[in-house]
């Protein structure tokens, strides 16, 4: 929230929802006081066209959700992907599926972040492990949204949102913020709003200002207008999908924890990297070498840092409160997936360290 | 200005069937607007899915051409963040009142300075002619082969009902007071609700014993009257239009204004 706030957003909607709620609290005595608007609307999927409607005005803009409500605003999610509008979503997980477990943490929706809404597309999806992480990567978010005009999922879950500790604020200016790429086209001009740059950017132009457009969540041609000549749709789908997979690397953020000298590399992400840097930490005091590769980007995945990173071990284990959505992952980019293991926690507790102890035990040949 | 000036004829032809009623209703929207004076870049057009949302397109202003029955959710979000612009959502029967019915009423409830154009043909026309909200009992739909059996709504009770603050209907035979009724709805500071009788002769007349839209409009003239006609007391069965509700009462971006007022004196 803070994060948000210091990333210049101006408009939030949003509906309540256990455990994102605190999120629309605060930004609903906070937006007001620096004059931007925060509504709570009838349901999950108004607010989040609202803040479609609300950025193509020219705000920064957010949204919070849990589990049930990111299912209902998929339709609109893909609504901002074809318009190409800046938005981020935050998706604070709980167990699922349905109702599930609404104040445990989980890690259940990192594929529903990546194909939850319909249609082939690319996403980008960031996590962190602990406030001051969520408040770096809530900027990061702002700044993907309007750098490649996308939906940013922020998937962050129940036990880092709910977690007390401490943040320091970065002084305003420290932390680079991305602003709105506008277009120089001048009035009188043709503005073409779908027609990128060589870079494969587009400026945009406001509502309300000189350039009078068309966006619509059909496939389009340069103007914004509906078509479906086969080369043009073919050309649009290829640049929703290349302007973020091809700046994959750019995107990645991790972060890594005593890996250059490791014998067993564990990879994780959100809260449960928590637990997992802790079991690294624990280890090393005994002698034990184990690495941590933490992932804050998830989508698009970081599959040439991961390969690299795991081409030197023996031994990798996915630590994740899931049945195994980014084990898939891992296993597919590595040479030999056979030596990627998980270790996970399904039942809406906590990750301990001795579920991840356990794992490594049976891979060590130890027994459990 | 002249009328092909609010239009992008670069996209034309329109996709509208012969016959088709919308087209009436956009050379109404666009003559209310220009009588109003408006300037094209303080329009906003928001519309969602149908027939009668492909009006958005075609119109020389901010157009925006949503999802399914949201076209009032993101028109909210572009009204509350910048309030000086005029915003106008043209929807159809099944896109205000079925899937998008929640935010109609939300929309009424809040009093948001936005004016809902829905063109009412009793049908779902973009998907090939299913009963919609507003398909009478006993009409024939390709979902409905052996009649419709629901209960039609009333748009104009349910709107006054949810609080809309300016509620009128009209049909696309009375193009004249059609453009009056858009007019005063445009300029009327609140969440602003004009229900068109607007012909499918395609999907709906066809099916309905209309051989022609000339008929269809001619029932719109012979089965309609204005509001408290004697003629209505004659014969209950005449659907009345003209403006049934136009009140003051405080508006949602004004308030929220007085709200950023008291946030930034400190609560």
């Amino acid at each position: 929230m803070e994060g948000a706030l210091y990333s210049g957003l101006e408009f939030f909607a949003g509906y309540p929802i256990t455990p994102s709620t605190e999120i629309a609290e605060l930004l609903s005595y906070r937006l007001p006081a620096r004059g931007g608007r925060f509504i709570q609307m009838e349901d999950e999927l108004s607010s989040m066209c609202a803040i479609v409607g609300a950025s193509l005005t020219g705000k920064k803009v957010m949204t919070a959700t849990s589990g049930p409500g990111f299912s209902l605003k998929q339709e609109a999610i893909g609504f901002a992907v074809m318009t190409e509008t800046p938005c981020v979503i935050v998706d604070i997980q709980r167990g699922g599926p349905s109702t599930g477990l609404p104040t445990s943490g989980s890690q259940g929706d990192v594929m529903q972040a990546r194909w939850g809404t319909h249609g082939e597309h690319a996403i980008i999806a960031l996590t962190a492990s602990n406030n001051q992480d969520a408040f770096a990567m809530t900027i990061e978010a702002f700044n993907l949204s309007e750098t490649f005009r996308t939906p940013v999922i922020l998937l962050l879950d129940e036990v880092v949102a709910h977690t007390r500790e401490r943040l320091i604020m970065p002084k305003p200016g420290e932390i680079p913020v991305v602003e709105r790429l506008h277009t120089s086209v001048q009035e009188g001009t043709d503005y073409h709003p779908y027609l990128p740059r060589e870079d494969g950017r587009l400026p945009m132009s406001d509502f309300g200002g000189v350039h009078r457009y068309n966006v619509t969540g059909l496939a389009h041609d340069m103007w914004g207008f509906p078509t479906t000549n086969p080369a043009i749709v073919h050309d649009l789908m290829r640049h929703l999908v290349d302007k973020i997979e091809g700046h994959t690397n750019e995107i990645t953020r991790v972060k890594e924890f005593f890996v250059d000298d490791a014998e067993c590399l564990l990879i994780s992400y959100g809260s449960a990297a928590r637990t997992a840097l802790h079991v690294v930490e624990n280890r090393r005091d005994r002698g034990e070498k184990l690495g941590l590769l933490e992932l804050q980007t998830l989508w698009p995945f970081p599959a040439d840092v991961v390969k690299k990173r795991c081409a030197s071990f023996d031994c990798v284990v996915v630590v994740e409160m899931n049945m195994g959505q980014i084990l898939h992952e891992v296993r597919s980019v590595v040479n030999d997936p056979s030596k990627v293991f998980l270790a996970n926690k399904i039942d809406g507790t906590f990750i301990a360290p001795n579920d991840i102890l356990d794992i490594l035990r049976i891979i060590q040949g130890k027994g459990a | 200005m002249a009328v092909r000036d609010y239009i992008r004829v670069r996209f034309f032809p329109h996709l509208w069937c012969p016959g088709c009623g919308h087209g009436t209703v956009m050379g109404s929207m666009i003559r209310a607007i220009e009588r109003l004076g408006i300037h094209k870049n303080d329009i906003v057009v928001v519309s969602g899915i149908g027939c009668s949302s492909r009006i958005c397109g075609y119109l020389d202003f901010h157009t925006l051409h949503t999802v399914h029955g949201r076209a009032l959710a993101f028109a909210t979000g572009v009204k509350l963040s910048r309030p000086e612009l005029t915003v106008i959502a043209p929807m159809g029967d099944g896109d205000a009142f079925a899937i998008g019915g929640n935010h109609l009423i939300h929309a009424a409830r809040r009093n948001i300075d936005i004016t809902a154009i829905i063109m009412n043909n009793s049908i779902y026309g973009m998907t090939g002619g299913q009963y919609s909200p507003t398909t009478g009992y006993g009409d024939l739909a390709t979902t409905a082969p052996y009649g419709n059996i629901d209960r039609s709504f009333d748009l104009v009770n349910l709107a006054v009902g949810a609080g809309a603050t300016f509620v009128a209907r009209t049909t696309t035979y009375h193009v004249t007071s059609m453009i009056k009724t858009m007019e005063k709805a445009i300029t009327h500071k609140g969440f602003s609700v004009v229900e068109v009788l607007s012909q499918c002769p395609t999907y709906y007349g066809r099916r309905n014993k209309f051989a022609t839209p000339v008929d269809m409009l001619n029932f719109y003239k012979t089965n309609t009257t204005t509001i408290g006609s004697k003629d209505k007391e004659k014969n209950p069965n005449l659907i009345e239009r003209g403006i049934f509700v136009q009140e003051e009462r405080p508006e949602y971006c004004e308030e929220y204004a007085k709200v950023i007022e008291r946030a930034s004196q400190g609560g």
